[in-house]
């Protein structure tokens, strides 16, 4: 079945499965999945050098061609997003920043308000801007409205692995938002549960946290993929409604009976 | 000289360009971003900027994130 692509700001995409990059214990795993999950986008996060001892280089694992998607973890208020994003993109590595505002360390919920304030003053500044958001109609609007060329609304807690508990929500966002894509982040623990997510209609999904801690990331990161994939597919292909009561998929008359069962 | 490099306080014994304390501090080619008392500084601009005493300097890199 012919699908179209995802269109982020004018750029396309044959892939609607966005990978995270954090917390992998082994940092070749990180392009093996990437490969796996034949992600075009994937995220990146921007930390202080640790003067003392010497890290890992993440980009030296992520092939060229890739988007890279950097976010502003770290920051409590649009004023730190916004720095962490203008640093961002004085490396060179482009434009496009996932804004992420959080500034409860228990549940590590998004602040909307900060998020539409920061997306408003980097969309004017020319940044591609993806906000990490709580589903909420309203603010998913006022992200709209402030320039995001996607809303990312999470599913569930960030690194849960509780999939869609904030489904319903997110629906209203696909039923609503036709402007820009809806990309379902955060929470997603298990492949069913981006199908669930891409059957209603997300046009995508960003999984980190299920990949990176599966004992076989690469393996997961390819299921994902074939899940993402396959919910695109039953979304295009318009699912029937349940129903109540049974309907028969074969005849049931004219074969043993003398009478059809219904009657 | 005393400066704070990336919440750290850090001694000196002369004024040095931006370039030669990236090259101490990074090793890898990662692209790093360098901020001193709170604007960011380009690339371009390494050679000629002179870090003196008490300055807050910020080199910060790319890592994995979700």
């Amino acid at each position: 079945m012919k699908d179209s692509p995802l269109t982020i700001a004018g750029k396309t995409f044959t892939s609607r499965f966005m990978l995270g990059t954090g917390k992998f214990k082994n940092k070749s795993d990180v392009e093996k999945s990437i490969g796996a999950s034949g992600a075009e986008i994937v995220t990146v996060a921007l930390r202080r050098i640790d003067v003392e001892r010497h890290e890992e280089n993440i980009l030296q694992y992520i092939p060229e061609g890739i988007t890279l998607l950097t976010n502003t973890s770290g920051a409590r208020n649009s004023q730190e997003a916004v720095r962490i994003a203008r640093l961002a993109r004085e490396s060179g590595c482009g434009n496009w920043v996932k804004i992420e505002v959080i500034n409860d360390s228990k549940y590590l919920l998004p602040d909307n308000n900060e998020t539409v304030k920061a997306t408003e003053i980097l969309s004017a500044e020319g940044f591609i801007v993806l906000p990490y958001m709580f589903p909420d109609l309203y603010a998913a609007r006022a992200l709209v409205e402030a320039g995001a060329a996607a809303v990312m609304p999470l599913g569930s807690l960030i690194g849960s692995n509780q999939g869609l508990k904030a489904k319903e929500f997110i629906r209203i966002l696909i039923d609503e938002i036709d402007e820009v894509p809806i990309i379902v982040d955060a929470g997603i623990g298990a492949p069913s549960q981006s199908a669930e997510a891409m059957e209603m209609g997300a046009d995508a999904c960003l999984v980190n946290t299920a990949v990176a801690n599966a004992e076989d990331p690469a393996g997961l990161a390819e299921a994902f993929s074939l899940a993402i994939r396959s919910g695109r597919l039953a979304y295009l292909s318009k699912i029937p409604a349940a129903q109540e009561a049974a309907e028969p998929s074969s005849p049931l008359t004219n074969f043993l009976y003398e009478h059809d069962l219904s009657s | 000289m005393k400066i704070r490099l990336n919440g750290k306080p850090k001694e000196f014994p002369d004024t040095l360009v931006l370039t030669s304390l990236v090259e101490q501090f990074c090793k890898d080619k990662n692209p790093v971003i360098a901020e001193l008392n709170g604007k960011i500084i380009k690339l371009e601009q390494w050679e000629e900027t002179s870090i003196k005493e008490g300055a807050v300097v910020e080199l910060v890199s790319f890592v994995g994130g979700g």
